[in-house]
C-alpha cells in the first residue's frame, strides 16, 4: 500500500507486480495452476460465489497448489457460473455451466490428471492485451 | 502433471451436433482406443466454436489446429496423419475467405479478430477489486504520461484525432466536447460520468463498472487534465449495487496510493472523484435531466444549447461523457490515435460493445470492431438463433431505436448506417428476435416504457406517446383500423419534431420503424384480427378440436368463467365471447384437443 509518487514509482510497481505474476504462473516444482472465476452480477446470480468457495476448500484439502482469482464478466453470460483455469505453461481453458458436482470433475480431472472435461467454452475473442 | 499429450475438441454445439459431431468424436475415441492411443489422447466435446456456418469443428491442442466441415469418414486421416505421423490435414484445415490459404493454427483466423476487446480488455482477466493488478495490466500508465508527457491540449488532440465517438448513444465527438469545455473559463469545472444505463436489456457500462473499474478512475482524471477541472462525479443508478461497491472500493485504493487526490504522481495536479446516486428515471440518463438531478432538483431535461461543456454542473463547464466512452481513453493515449483509427470505419473507429440478448444461443456481451455486418454478431459469435427458428428482427438502442430486418443482414453496423436503416446504435444494447415475436407488441412494450418514463415537462412527450400507447393497445386488442396506422405515422413525426429532448425525440421510433419494416404484420392485425406470432392474446382464439375431443368434461368443469359447453362424451365448445384465455382448459386436456390459433 505504498503511495506511487511519481511515473517511476508507476513504472517500479507495475515491474514488481508482473514478476511476481510471472513467477507465479512460471511455478514451483509441482507447476501452480491458476483459477479465474467470472463474478460480475451474472456470475454471481448463477452462484459463483459458492463455486469458487467450494473449489478453494476442495483443493486446499488436496494440498493442491491452486490461486483463485475473482474477477468480472468473461463475456459468456449464456453458460454462467464460468471459469477459466490455467495449469502451468499450458493455455487458459474456459469451463462453462459449472456446478459444484463440475467443479468436483475439474479438480480431480483437469486440474489434477490434465484431462478434459464436457462443458468448454471455446474462447471466440482477442483482446488487445496480448 | 498431465497424463495427456494431445487433446482433441470436438465442437458440441447445435449447429454441429446437427452434422454428426457427436459421431466424429465416438470415431475419434474408438480409433484412438484401436491404435492403442487412448491414454495419451484425449477427445472431448466443448460448447459452440460459434463458427457454425463451418461445422463440425474440431480443433487440436496443444498446436491450435482449426479443422472446418469435418466428417465422420475424415476420422482414419486425423489420426493417421495428424496424430500418429503429426502432419496435419491441410484438405480439413480452415481456409480464409480473403485469400483463400489454407490457416495453419486458429491463432491466425480472422474470425478470432471479429471480437476484439479495447474497452473490456482487462474484464474477466484481472480482479477488479485489487488496484494492483490493473497496475500489472499497464493500469495509470495513461494518467502518468499525459501528466509527465503531454499538455492538456496535446491530449484533447490526441483523443480527436482517434475519432472516438460517445458511446452512450449520441455518437458526438469526444476530442470536440472536450475541447469546447477546455476553452470555456471558469474558476471551477467538473467532470461528469454517465453511468445510468436506463435501456432495458443493457448491461454493458455494468460489466465495465464491475470488472474494471479503474480503466474509468483514470480516463476521468485524464479528463479533467485536459479541460482543466480537479472534480469528478460518476452518477451511477441504484439498481446497480456490485457495480457501486466496486467503484468505492476502486475509489478507495485509487486514493491510498496517491492517484486520486493533491499532487497525483508529483504532477501538481489534483482531482477526486465523488459518487451520486440516480433514483431509478431513465430520463436521468439524457444529460442536462442529469446533471439537474445531481443538483437536487427534479430530473427534467434543458434546453440545448447551452451544452453542459459550456454551461452544465451548477452552471460551470461539465464533460458528460458514457462509461464505456471512459474505457477507451487509457488505450487511445497509451497505443496512440493512429492506432485507434486505423479500427471501425471512416466516420465510426474503434469497437463498440454490445450486450446480445433475446432469442439467441450465446446471451453475453461482445465487442466487435465498427463494420462489421449483423450477420457475422448474430451466426458466428452469437452461435445463430435459439432452438434453430427463423430470424425476425434486432432491436439496437433500446427504447429510442429501430428494428433491423433481414433485409439488413449485410449492413456494416455503425452509427451512420444504423440511423439510414431506421434505427441506431444507442447504448449497445441489441434484442434479437425470432418468428415468436410480435412487432406490433414489441412496439407497445417500448411505448409503455417510454410513456412511465416521460417526465412530463413537454406536451409533445407527455400526452402524444399516451396517445400512441393507445392507438398500439386497440390495434393489440383487435380493435384498429387502417385510420390509425395514419395516425401513428403522423403523430410519431409530430412528437420527434417537437419534443424538448432525447427521450421524446426518439420514442416514436420504434413504432415507426416496425410500421416501415413489418406493414403487413399491422394490417393483419387489424384487417384479419390475426397475431401471427400468437402474442396478442385477444386476437387468439382457443378452439376445441372436435375429431379429438371425447367428452370427457374436464375442461368445462375447470374453465372459471363457464365458457365451455357440451353433453358427456360429445364435442365440446368454447363460447370465444366469455373466453378470458387463461389456458387452464389446455392444461386439463388429456387428448391435446385444445389449441390456440
Amino acid at each position: 500500500m505504498t503511495k506511487i509518487k511519481s511515473l517511476a514509482d508507476l513504472k517500479a510497481m507495475k515491474q514488481s507486480i508482473q514478476e511476481k505474476i510471472d513467477t507465479r504462473a512460471k511455478g514451483n516444482a509441482e507447476g501452480l495452476v491458476q483459477v479465474k472465476v467470472a463474478m460480475a452480477t451474472c456470475g454471481i446470480a448463477a452462484g459463483a460465489k459458492q463455486v469458487m468457495d467450494y473449489m478453494m476448500a476442495e483443493t486446499d484439502k488436496r494440498g493442491m497448489n491452486v490461486v483463485f482469482t475473482q474477477t468480472g464478466c468473461m463475456g459468456y453470460c449464456h453458460a454462467e457460473p464460468t471459469i477459466e483455469v490455467t495449469l502451468s505453461g499450458k493455455e487458459p481453458i474456459v469451463f462453462g455451466f459449472v456446478d459444484l458436482k463440475k467443479a468436483d470433475e475439474i479438480i480431480d480431472k483437469y486440474i489434477k490428471d490434465g484431462e478434459l472435461v464436457d462443458g468448454i467454452i471455446p474462447v471466440n475473442y482477442e483482446t488487445i492485451n496480448k | 502433471m498431465a497424463k495427456f499429450k494431445m487433446h482433441l475438441l470436438v465442437c458440441g454445439g447445435t449447429g454441429c451436433n446437427a452434422s454428426k459431431s457427436q459421431e466424429i468424436a465416438e470415431n475419434l475415441k474408438s480409433t484412438l482406443t484401436d491404435k492403442g492411443l487412448g491414454n495419451e489422447v484425449q477427445v472431448i466435446l466443448t460448447g459452440c466454436f460459434g463458427f457454425c456456418e463451418k461445422g463440425p469443428i474440431v480443433k487440436i491442442m496443444p498446436d491450435n489446429t482449426f479443422y472446418t466441415e469435418v466428417k465422420p469418414e475424415d476420422v482414419a486421416d486425423i489420426i493417421e496423419e495428424h496424430v500418429i505421423k503429426g502432419r496435419k490435414v491441410t484438405r480439413l484445415l480452415y481456409t480464409d475467405p480473403e485469400n483463400k490459404q489454407h490457416v495453419a493454427d486458429s491463432k491466425h483466423m480472422g474470425f478470432y479478430k471479429k471480437q476484439l476487446r479495447i474497452a473490456l480488455r482487462n474484464c474477466g482477466f484481472i480482479d477488479p477489486q485489487n488496484i494492483e493488478e490493473y497496475v500489472g495490466a499497464d493500469g495509470y500508465s495513461a494518467l502518468a504520461k499525459c501528466l509527465g508527457e503531454m499538455t492538456p491540449e496535446q491530449v484533447i488532440n490526441e483523443i480527436k484525432l482517434s475519432g472516438l465517438r460517445g458511446r452512450g448513444g449520441g455518437g458526438f465527438p469526444t476530442g470536440l466536447k472536450w475541447e469546447i469545455a477546455s476553452k470555456n473559463h471558469a474558476d471551477q469545472k467538473y467532470v461528469v460520468c454517465n453511468a445510468d444505463e436506463g435501456d432495458p436489456g443493457a448491461f454493458m457500462d455494468r460489466s465495465i463498472l464491475e470488472g474494471d473499474p479503474h480503466s474509468v478512475l483514470e480516463a476521468m482524471t485524464i479528463n479533467g487534465y485536459a479541460i482543466g477541472a480537479t472534480k469528478g462525479l460518476i452518477y451511477i443508478r441504484a439498481e446497480y449495487p456490485l457495480a457501486i461497491n466496486r467503484l468505492l472500493t476502486a475509489i478507495g485504493q485509487a486514493r491510498e496510493y496517491g492517484l486520486l487526490g493533491k499532487d497525483i504522481l508529483g504532477s501538481g495536479f489534483e482531482f477526486d472523484i465523488e459518487l451520486r446516486y440516480g433514483a431509478g428515471a431513465f430520463v436521468c440518463g439524457e444529460e442536462t435531466a442529469l446533471i439537474h438531478s445531481m443538483e437536487g432538483q427534479r430530473g427534467e431535461p434543458t434546453f440545448k444549447p447551452p451544452f453542459p461543456a459550456q454551461s452544465g454542473y451548477n452552471k460551470k463547464p461539465t464533460n458528460v461523457n458514457n462509461v464505456e466512452t471512459y474505457a477507451n481513453i487509457p488505450i487511445i493515449i497509451n497505443k496512440g490515435a493512429n492506432w485507434f483509427n486505423k479500427i471501425g470505419t471512416e466516420k465510426s473507429k474503434g469497437t463498440k460493445v454490445f450486450a446480445l440478448a433475446g432469442q439467441i444461443n450465446n446471451v453475453g456481451l461482445i465487442e466487435v470492431p465498427m463494420g462489421i455486418t449483423l450477420r457475422e454478431i448474430i451466426y458466428e459469435i452469437g452461435g445463430g438463433i435459439k432452438g434453430g427458428r427463423e430470424f425476425k428482427a434486432a432491436q439496437t438502442g433500446g427504447p429510442s431505436g429501430g428494428c433491423l430486418t433481414s433485409a439488413h443482414l449485410d449492413t456494416p453496423i455503425d452509427y451512420d448506417n444504423l440511423i439510414a436503416a431506421g434505427s441506431m446504435m444507442g447504448s449497445g444494447g441489441m434484442v434479437v428476435m425470432d418468428e415468436t415475436s410480435c412487432m406490433v407488441a414489441i412496439a407497445k412494450f417500448y411505448l409503455e416504457f417510454t410513456v412511465e418514463e416521460s417526465c412530463g415537462k413537454c406536451t409533445p412527450c407527455r400526452v402524444g406517446n399516451k396517445r400512441l400507447h393507445e392507438i398500439l393497445e386497440k390495434i393489440t386488442k383487435g380493435n384498429g383500423t387502417m385510420e390509425d396506422l395514419d395516425n401513428l405515422r403522423n403523430l410519431s413525426r409530430v412528437i420527434k419534431d417537437t419534443a424538448l429532448c432525447g427521450l421524446g425525440q426518439t420514442s416514436p421510433n420504434p413504432v415507426i420503424s416496425t410500421i416501415e419494416n413489418f406493414y403487413d404484420e399491422y394490417v393483419e392485425h387489424i384487417k384479419d384480427k390475426k397475431c401471427r406470432a400468437g402474442v396478442c392474446k385477444s386476437l387468439m382464439q382457443y378452439v376445441i378440436d372436435p375429431v379429438q375431443c371425447v367428452g370427457c368434461t374436464a375442461c368445462a368443469r375447470n374453465c372459471p368463467v363457464n365458457a365451455i359447453q357440451g353433453e358427456k362424451k360429445m364435442t365440446h365448445v368454447i363460447n370465444t365471447e366469455l373466453c378470458i384465455k387463461c389456458g387452464a382448459c389446455i392444461e386439463k386436456c388429456k387428448f391435446n384437443a385444445i389449441s390456440i390459433c
